[in-house]
């Protein structure tokens, strides 16, 4: 059913879009065109002149080594983020959908971290994982085990992923359990009529009925892990030891705001940006097709 | 097939008690319909037999074995829901096959018996569709079909035509009633509608805030209504029920609006006693010495037959049903008589049936 709107006065519409178009025209399309625009020059280090150079920035950032590295960092982290969050957010949704004591407080309490700043988040993991202080952390190594993540680079790689998770965790749970009380419970009867045990129910029903909401925080998780997650790195790791954790966007920041290479990042952010463009329309392409819509 | 046996039967929620104790033993091939008002607790009491719900007291039987431990998917029965409650995701062939594959039944024997259910149920053509192409109807017969293809023991309907509109409603029950007849399976009925109850059930079972109020043939329940709740639930219009008094003679019934009828039964007990009296609005005939005067309010013409709201001298108000076209006009006054058989007596305390 299409729904239209009649609006007497012609500027109207306008008028009630504009407060959007212009967040999207300031936050967005200005810097991200501003990225384009110094992708292609080279500035002296006081920002004074700068010169059109083609396409010798991004040369230079695909020649770099070390670049090879941070997107396969970018892809581990990514990937285990995505995978971690939405795994565990659908586990923990499925057990509040499902009439357990405390319902209520348990749904309250897995929100919460949504709400909190990474930084706040970071110094909370701090407490669990530093080697010395963390309760975790220092757990791991008097039971003789060499913890800590700011030598070990695969440790903080393991622990910025737990972290950058456990934050999206929220988000997806709450849209998982929307999902979830969606689906009429008289079908998952008429499945137990028909003969299916639980795992069977929510293999063959509920999942593929999910598949809309599967598929939008696929979109979502994808874009916060390699954008959204900047805040997390940061205050837990600085991307380091060495470079074992910087994804990224954490590298656009670092050669950017650090050293100063603008050229060099704004060529960063646009092949970025170009990265979740084409991951995002691959999704709708070829995900998106298995997706079922009531 | 199987019989299913109900044993006292009950069942809470906390403090508040659904299901009061329901004793019923539906014979093999039967088509029991449970009958009452939303709320009574029909729904639950099905949803105890299909084993969604747990049993709070009693035992039920199915084929003899009590299933009370059981869950659903080993009480070999089928379910039709009220809104389908079809695989949205899944063709109408897949609807139907689902139970079969789960259950491991050959694929040549899973095709062989849906295209035998699609073609008794004319569903032939829709077998690659998805519930969401097919209308009301269809959907209804998609589910009926993914009950038959299982030929379970029993199949259960919970209200499964209250969703369409009264046309097909008509339509679907006929088929329903075909395929009891072709097939024979026993089933449980549950419908508030009492046109349903009536042309489908070969018992009834009627139900009030979780008793069984009667059990009986359609023709039972409405000739010897069990209680003043059963009379006023089965009948359209419903019943009139008058206060009325036994005189001391035994022999007539004095109405307050004056008039007075004969017993129909001598009934020594209930002699010097206030009764209520129940007259269905179609037994009422216009006759030019009837015992009853009424003054006509309203007259509705409905082409087959005509429902007068009438009143009794003392104010009361009279239903009654003629058939054919209108014979009175408002404000007219109509002399009116109930025959013997015609009248039911009820314990004005209880609600009871007073037995003839
Ligand atoms: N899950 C439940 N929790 C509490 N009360 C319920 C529940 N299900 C049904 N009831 C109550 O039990 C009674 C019977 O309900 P139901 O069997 O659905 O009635 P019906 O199908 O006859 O309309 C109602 O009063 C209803 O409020
Ligand atoms: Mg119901």
């Amino acid at each position: 059913m299409q729904r239209r709107v009649i609006f007497d006065n012609k500027a109207l519409p306008y008028l009630l879009l504009a407060p959007q178009v212009a967040v999207t025209l300031i936050f967005f399309i200005w810097p991200a065109a501003q990225a384009v625009w110094q992708s292609v020059h080279l500035q002296d280090a006081f920002g004074l002149r700068s010169q059109f150079v083609w396409f010798e920035n991004f040369e230079a950032v695909l020649a770099d080594p070390n670049y090879l590295d941070t997107v396969r960092v970018t892809a581990v982290f990514s990937l285990s983020v995505t995978a971690l969050s939405m795994g565990v957010a659908l586990l923990l949704a499925v057990l509040a959908d499902s009439r357990i004591r405390g319902a209520g407080a348990y749904k309250t309490l897995l929100i919460w971290p949504y709400a909190l700043a990474p930084a706040v988040a970071a110094v909370l993991w701090m407490f669990i994982f530093n080697p010395e202080i963390g309760l975790l952390g220092r757990a791991l190594n008097d039971l003789g085990y060499a913890w800590d993540y700011r030598l070990n680079g695969e440790q903080a790689l393991t622990m910025v992923i737990l972290a950058a998770s456990w934050k999206q965790v929220s988000y997806n749970f709450i849209f998982f359990l929307a999902g979830l009380q969606a689906i009429p419970r008289s079908v998952l009867e008429a499945a137990s009529i028909d003969g299916a045990s639980a795992v069977r129910r929510f293999w063959t029903i509920t999942f593929p009925l999910l598949s809309p909401t599967t598929f939008f925080l696929l979109v979502v998780d994808v874009v916060y892990a390699f954008f959204e997650t900047f805040g997390t790195i940061h205050a837990l790791t600085h991307g380091g030891p060495g470079k074992s954790t910087e994804t990224l966007i954490y590298r656009v920041y670092q050669d950017g705001v650090i050293n100063n290479d603008l050229g060099g990042s704004s060529a960063q952010s646009v092949i970025l940006m170009v990265i979740v463009i084409a991951l995002t329309a691959i999704q709708f392409r070829f995900v998106e097709r298995k997706v079922h819509y009531s | 097939m199987a019989t299913v046996d109900l044993n006292r039967v009950r069942k809470s929620y906390g403090a508040v008690e659904a299901i009061k104790g329901i004793d019923i033993a539906v014979a093999d091939g039967e088509f029991l319909v449970l009958l009452g008002p939303s709320g009574c607790g029909k729904s639950t009491l099905l949803r105890m037999v299909a084993g969604l719900e747990s049993i709070t007291g009693g035992e039920i039987a199915i084929g003899g074995r009590v299933v009370n431990g059981l869950e659903p998917k080993d009480r070999d029965i089928a379910m039709v829901f009220q809104n389908y409650a079809l695989y949205p995701h899944m063709s109408v062939f897949d609807n139907m096959a689902y139970g079969l594959k789960i259950r491991g039944v050959p694929k040549a024997e899973i095709q062989a018996r849906v295209a035998k259910a699609a073609e008794i149920l004319e569903l032939g053509r829709f077998l690659d569709r998805r519930p969401s192409q097919l209308s009301g109807g269809q959907r209804q017969r998609v589910a009926m079909g993914r009950a038959i293809v299982r030929e379970p023991a029993a199949f259960l309907f919970d209200e499964p035509l209250s969703n369409l509109d009264a046309k097909l409603r008509t339509q679907m029950r006929v088929e329903i009633k075909r395929l009891q007849d072709r097939l024979g399976v026993t089933s449980l009925y549950v419908t508030h509608d009492q046109v349903e109850a009536m042309t489908l059930a070969d018992r009834i079972l009627v139900m009030n805030h979780g008793v069984a109020e009667q059990v009986g043939t359609p023709l039972e329940v409405y000739q010897r209504p069990a209680s003043l709740f059963v009379a006023g639930f089965i009948g359209s219009p419903p019943m009139n029920v008058l206060d009325a008094h036994v005189e001391a003679d035994g022999r007539t019934l004095a109405l307050p609006c004056g008039a007075a009828l004969p017993l129909p039964h001598p009934q020594p007990a209930l002699n010097g006693r206030e009764v209520k009296l129940g007259i269905r609005p179609e037994h009422v005939a216009v006759s030019a010495d009837g015992a009853l005067s009424v003054t006509v309010d309203l007259v509705e013409a409905l082409g087959a037959d005509t429902v007068v709201y009438g009143r009794l001298p003392n104010g009361e108000a009279l239903l009654v049903r003629m058939a054919g076209l209108p014979v009175c006009r408002e404000g007219e006054t109509l002399r009116l008589d109930a025959p013997p058989p015609a009248l039911h007596l009820f314990d004005g305390a209880t609600g009871r049936r007073l037995e003839d």
